[in-house]
Order: structure tokens, then C-alpha cells, then sequence
């Protein structure tokens, strides 16, 4: 643990606690929302630990809260959880640990904790930015998510705070770098209009699911020029630091 | 809440299947050549979803429109971080924003 601190300089830990800092907002608005949507406080609490993916959780407590099947929304969720593959394939191998310690080690990956790594020059700092990033994470966001379960229950309108916007700011936030290639941004325009679309006629969820249809789309069409990318897209995607 | 003994359900669901997604990625790794291409197809998918998700989320509530304060904010925070600025303060301006909106009457 000690070996963080040292490894790491001073410029990437200030990042870290930043997004760490961040991350515990939303965990504040995450709960209060849960709290204010009439789930007990246990719920937000136990899914900000065991689940700690923030956007499936937050899906997961607006299509329940919607009158949705919570089967329905953990399958909702984990579509939204899948791109967590690519990430444990763009992670060079032992930055999560080895043996026992790779038990939390695959926990704490997220967004965040990803991009740090990747933006670590060698195998030793990757594995350091990974870890303070992911523990960092593990207690900013159920600790946010129970402090704004407590608030959010106090205040009961958490709308006048405009908690509710900081959700889609922070989603856009991180996936506003791969927005900057013209092709993903053609197939998120389309699949947010198509979700947009199809919102007032399907249940919760199901929008958003639908709006993955548009990758069928990108995959039949021809590439039309193949460029050299020795590094999956996903080393280049995430959070802004 | 609807029936608990089904909420505990899909949390547990969600649960284990991010923690199989998150280690699968890594087994993968270990074992398989992946072509580029595929692993840009799940990455896409999942940018897509997300896309999908910030739309949906700023500018609707259950079926209809949230009304103009949310996705006003969204955009300001759109504006931040295109133009690269801290997370912290893409995440902040549009809580601020949608609050101030809405603190003048706009719903």
C-alpha cells in the first residue's frame, strides 16, 4: 500500500483524489435519488459496494423506481456494465493484481481506475494509479452514496440542488473522448435519437437497449478505411483526469 | 419498494454478473488473440449505450419531458468538457446550472 504513495507523483495522485472527490458527488446525488425514489437506504448502500459501477446502479434504481422488473433492470445494467470486458482486455496483465489480491483487484475496476492505468508510462505505475484510483473509488462512492441517502432523505427535494443533472454531466464527461471520432459520434447521435425516440412508448430501459441496434448498423457497413490502431480504442477511452 | 425478496434479486444479479464481466475481460486477455476490430466493436457498443443513456436521462423523466433545467444543464456541461475542462467542474456546472435554472422558475 505504502508503495502508491511512492511509486506515483504528486501531479497523478491530485488527479486521482479530484476524480475521487467527483466520484463522491455523484455518490451523494446517487443516493439521495435512491432515498427519494423510496428505496431504503440499505439499497444504495449495499449497490454502491458490491455492484460500484455507478451508471448500472443508477439505471438499475430508475427503471425499478419506474415500476420496472429489477430483473429486468440488472439486465439493463448489465448491459451497460459489459464494456468492463474490454477494459480487462486492454489492461496488460497483473496491473489487478495477482492470486488473492486480484479478488478486489477485479472489484475496483471502472472508468476511472482504468484510464489512470493507462495513462501510466510502465507496468509498475499502472498498477499503482489502478489501485489508489479503485480503493479511492471504493470509498468515495458508498460513502457518498450513504451521506446522500441521509441528505437526500432529510431534504426530500433534491431536484432544487440539480443533483439529478450531474448523473448524464458526469456519463458525458467520460465518454466525451471517444465522442471526438466522427464515427462514434455519428452512432451515439443516432442511438441517443433512437432512445429519445422510443422512450414514450417502451418501458424503462428498453430505450436504451434498443439504441445498441445502431452498432449492428456500424458493423455491417463496410469499413471504410481501416486505420492502424495498434491499441484497442478502449486504451484511449474513459474519464477525463 | 416493490417486493425486496426480488430487489435483493436483481441487485445480487447485477452484482455477479459485473463482477464476471470485469473478470472475464481479464481471462480473455490472458488466453486469446483478439483482432483490433473486435475489441473496438464492445467498446463502441458500450459509448453507444452511454450516449443513449445521457440522452434519455437529461431529457426525459419516466415517459415525457423533464423540462428545460436538467438538460440545460447537461449541455453547459457538454460545452465544459468538449472544451476539456476539469471533471470536477463539468460535473459541478451542471448541478449549478440546472439549480439556478430552476431556482428562477424554470422547470
Amino acid at each position: 500500500m505504502r508503495s502508491i504513495w511512492r511509486t506515483l507523483d504528486r501531479r497523478v495522485l491530485a488527479d486521482i483524489g479530484l476524480t475521487c472527490l467527483a466520484v463522491f458527488f455523484i455518490g451523494l446525488s446517487y443516493g439521495a435519488i435512491a432515498v427519494a425514489s423510496g428505496f431504503p437506504l440499505w439499497v444504495p448502500a449495499a449497490q454502491s459496494v458490491l455492484v460500484l459501477a455507478g451508471a448500472s446502479e443508477f439505471l438499475f434504481v430508475g427503471i425499478v423506481a419506474a415500476g420496472g422488473s429489477p430483473i429486468a433492470a440488472a439486465l439493463a445494467g448489465l448491459l451497460v456494465n459489459s464494456r468492463h470486458l474490454p477494459y480487462g482486455l486492454a489492461l496488460p496483465p497483473g496491473v489487478t493484481g495477482r492470486r488473492r489480491g486480484r479478488l478486489l483487484g477485479t472489484h475496483i475496476m471502472n472508468d476511472e481506475s482504468v484510464v489512470f492505468a493507462l495513462a501510466q508510462p510502465d507496468p509498475q505505475r499502472k498498477r499503482a494509479a489502478y489501485w489508489a484510483c479503485g480503493l479511492g473509488v471504493l470509498a468515495c462512492w458508498p460513502g457518498g452514496a450513504v451521506i446522500g441517502g441521509l441528505i437526500g432523505s432529510a431534504v426530500h427535494d433534491t431536484s432544487a440542488f440539480g443533483l439529478d443533472a450531474m448523473f448524464p454531466a458526469v456519463i458525458l464527461a467520460l465518454i466525451v473522448k471517444d465522442l471526438r471520432d466522427a464515427r462514434t459520434l455519428r452512432a451515439a447521435l443516432a442511438g441517443a435519437a433512437i432512445a429519445l425516440a422510443a422512450t414514450p412508448f417502451l418501458p424503462a430501459g428498453l430505450p436504451v437497449l434498443l439504441a445498441l441496434a445502431v452498432v449492428l448498423v456500424l458493423v455491417r457497413a463496410p469499413a471504410a478505411t481501416p486505420q492502424p490502431d495498434p491499441q484497442p480504442v478502449a486504451a484511449r477511452s474513459g474519464s477525463t483526469p | 419498494m416493490k417486493d425486496t425478496t426480488l430487489v435483493v434479486a436483481g441487485m445480487g444479479t447485477l452484482a455477479a454478473g459485473t463482477y464476471a464481466f470485469r473478470l472475464a475481460g481479464q481471462l480473455l486477455r490472458a488466453r486469446i488473440t483478439f483482432p483490433p476490430r473486435a475489441t473496438r466493436l464492445l467498446e463502441a457498443a458500450a459509448v453507444i449505450l452511454l450516449a443513449a443513456l445521457v440522452a434519455t436521462t437529461a431529457l426525459t423523466e419516466g415517459h415525457g419531458f423533464s423540462g428545460f433545467a436538467r438538460p440545460a444543464g447537461v449541455l453547459v456541461a457538454g460545452v465544459l468538457a468538449w472544451r476539456k475542462a476539469p471533471f470536477l467542474v463539468v460535473v459541478l456546472a451542471a448541478a449549478v446550472v440546472t439549480a439556478l435554472l430552476r431556482l428562477v422558475g424554470v422547470a
